[in-house]
């Protein structure tokens, strides 16, 4: 039988935490999500002039890296550095770097554009004469635009010296992360890994989601009847991931499956009848051992966009039918891209933890064509098996399963 | 983690296809990179193939070239595509874009500057649905790209592409980024054991800071060191040349990956 009809050993995830447009940590992001609090405003990103809302993370223009981190500096790293201070997340790696030492703790990060404004800002800046860009960027390519910058740099802020890597597959990327670092681990590359993802606005993005038309002038409306397009957002999250079998402590939220798939169909469509998507959803289900009716709550990928909403209905109402509860979350941080692997699964994980699941925010009403169970109220009621699903660019889908132990 | 090589693709001025290239890297015919190949990749639609940038051309000339000595159905064989910064030649075209004042970015070159677009114009030229994953490792994503095929061939067991790729920038971006040739080469993996042809079994080693495997030939070496996806010279030499072989490579510079090649 091929391992992916295998159940998988549930990884823990022993310390996480979360930046969006909601706050930073997992407690101001809880807490928002409880007080149905969007994280979105009008586009105010430097000189965008885009009639758009964005899930902006406040602060990121006001301080810069310092302290041997200067060659890192750029808005997608700093990002990354306020999310590595919150919720104890470093004391958490620390401890794990005593149990395993620094040599066996991956770290797999998760990105779509990387440092890319400051590429933008340099070619805004290159020499009349020349066209040459400023040497202050050349000399830092590396450390900020380049796709692995970030998982050099939190290697770096961590101390780690395990396997790293840097996987960008569009808006499935941080979620991937998590196969990964599953599969690392049950080769024993590592004894743990930090998994997260990073991803922040940039002109690149902003306009290439006008261009596409897909961008709405209102904050995104997933699931509404008159959805128009999605609202984009940044986030920073992180997850130390171990064997269950190691720390396994009751009532910790734990990833109990997973599944990666494709579209083989286009690049920025989705296949019309899902069949990718399924694909994903049903490994993800397989792996954890677990049947549809065992989970009983569902994060979409829920971007807001026509096509996307309708697509994934019929994918989740195809597995699932009408009565699990389904929501998406990107009313509060808007589409992180890359880093929206790693957001919905924390939310998700806050959900488990919290016993609430979130309602659709800024769903009015929902579109009657969709046949899933669309939650628009939050519910507080404990939820014990959840799954995140992430589709992207590409046709790369990817879901995941997370549970309590 | 033991498996089997069923396919190779290799493309670089003076490296055009496996055939030729292996007879290169043996020292049985003599480097000589004069003209840049320019791949047809017709396996791509010819709409897609139209609309493809060089990198997509690249990756999926050799892909295309290991999947059909592994004569497997490329729809069952799940992908790894490594490229230290994918897409450069798009990323300079839209940056010189949001540079103007107009910020006229086209909708189609957009989506092709994801990390994934090779692998993504993979998938839909072969409507492959398994697993497509696309890494960097920035100078060693060769080697961290390997460590995932052979991951994935090994636990999931699946066939796996592995097709490691990148191509030099355009100017100015060149300047940030000097990649000095075009490399791009495709493995094609499997973990079953009772295959005949070569085999490869990896290793990490945690804190190894030892010399890496070379290639003997001076323009060969050179060009290994010029791209990052060229790193797989040695490993293709070793596949090329017979018998066991160990070629180490680089990881981020604390670590080495051993590969153990019986061809």
């Amino acid at each position: 039988m091929p391992q992916h009809e295998r159940r998988m050993t549930p990884l823990t995830l022993s310390a996480y935490t979360l930046v969006t447009a909601n706050g930073r940590g997992i407690g101001p992001v809880s807490q928002a999500l409880r007080a149905r609090r969007s994280g979105l405003r009008p586009c105010d990103f430097e000189d965008a002039l885009l009639k758009t809302y964005i899930g902006r993370v406040e602060g990121l223009e006001d301080f810069s890296l310092e302290n041997g981190l200067q060659r890192f500096d750029c808005r997608n790293n700093r990002l990354a550095w306020l999310g590595l201070q919150q919720d104890g997340f470093m004391v958490a790696v620390a401890e794990a770097k005593q149990r395993y030492g620094a040599d066996r703790i991956a770290v797999v990060m998760g990105t779509s554009t990387s440092g890319i404004l400051d590429t933008e800002h340099a070619y805004a800046n290159r020499d009349p004469q020349t066209g040459v860009l400023p040497a202050s960027y050349t000399s830092r390519y590396r450390y900020t635009h380049n796709m692995f910058s970030l998982g050099h740099f939190v290697r770096a802020c961590l101390g780690l010296r395990g396997p790293a890597l840097v996987i960008s597959t569009a808006c499935s990327s941080s979620a991937k992360v998590f196969a990964t670092a599953a599969r690392y681990l049950r080769a024993g590359l590592c004894d743990a890994a930090i998994v997260g993802g990073v991803d922040s606005l940039c002109l690149t993005t902003l306009y290439g989601f006008s261009a596409l038309q897909l961008l709405s002038a209102q904050p995104c409306r997933p699931c509404d009847e008159d959805r128009d397009g999605l609202s984009l957002g940044e986030a920073a999250g992180y997850a130390l991931l171990e064997s269950s079998d190691k720390i396994g402590r009751k009532g910790a939220v734990a990833l109990l499956g997973y599944g990666e798939s494709t579209d083989g169909y286009h690049m920025s469509h989705p296949h019309p009848e899902g069949t990718g998507a399924i694909r994903a959803i049903r490994q993800s289900l397989k792996r954890g051992g677990l049947q549809p009716s065992d989970i009983e709550y569902i994060n979409l990928h829920g971007t807001a966009t026509r096509a996307n909403d309708t697509v994934e209905d019929k994918a989740v109402f195809g597995i699932f039918g009408e009565t699990t509860m389904a929501s998406s979350t990107k009313g509060w941080t808007g589409h992180t891209l890359g880093a929206a692997g790693i957001t919905e699964a924390l939310i998700v994980a806050v959900c488990l933890k919290q016993g609430f699941v979130p309602g659709t925010l800024n769903c009015e009403r929902v579109d009657g064509s969709l046949r899933s169970h669309i939650l628009r109220a939050n519910v507080d009621r404990p939820v014990r098996r959840a799954l995140s699903n992430i589709f992207g660019f590409g046709g790369n889908n990817c879901s995941l399963v997370l549970g309590v132990l | 983690m033991r498996v089997s090589i069923l396919g190779v693709g290799l493309l670089s001025a003076g490296l055009e296809g496996w055939l030729n290239g292996q007879e290169i890297l043996r020292g049985g015919l003599p480097f000589s990179p004069t003209s840049l190949p320019d791949p047809k990749a017709d396996l791509l639609p010819p709409n897609e193939r139209r609309r493809s940038s060089d990198c997509v051309r690249w990756a999926v000339q050799v892909a295309q070239e290991a999947i059909v000595q592994s004569e497997l159905d490329p729809r069952e064989v799940a992908t790894v595509f490594a490229s230290s910064g994918g897409e450069m030649g798009i990323l300079d075209t839209l940056c010189r874009a949001l540079a103007t004042t107009e910020r006229i970015v086209s909708p189609t070159l957009f989506h092709q500057s994801v990390h994934n677009t090779a692998a993504g114009y993979w998938g839909i030229a072969t409507t492959c649905q398994q697993s497509s994953t696309a890494l960097s490792c920035y100078d060693d994503s060769c080697a961290v790209g390997l460590l995932e095929a052979v991951t994935y061939a090994t636990l999931e067991e699946c066939p796996v592409l592995f097709v490691a790729y990148d191509l030099p920038a355009p100017e100015p971006l060149h300047g940030a980024r000097p990649i000095a040739a075009a490399f791009a080469a495709a493995l094609v993996l499997t973990a079953s054991e009772t295959l005949p042809g070569p085999t490869m079994a990896l290793r990490l080693l945690p804190g190894e800071e030892g010399p890496v495997t070379t290639v003997p030939d001076q323009d060969l070496e050179r060009l290994r060191l010029d791209n990052p996806a060229a790193r797989m010279l040695p490993l293709l030499r070793a596949v090329a040349l017979k018998g066991r072989h160990t070629v180490i490579m680089n990881v981020l510079d604390d670590q080495r990956l051993a590969v153990v090649v019986d061809s």
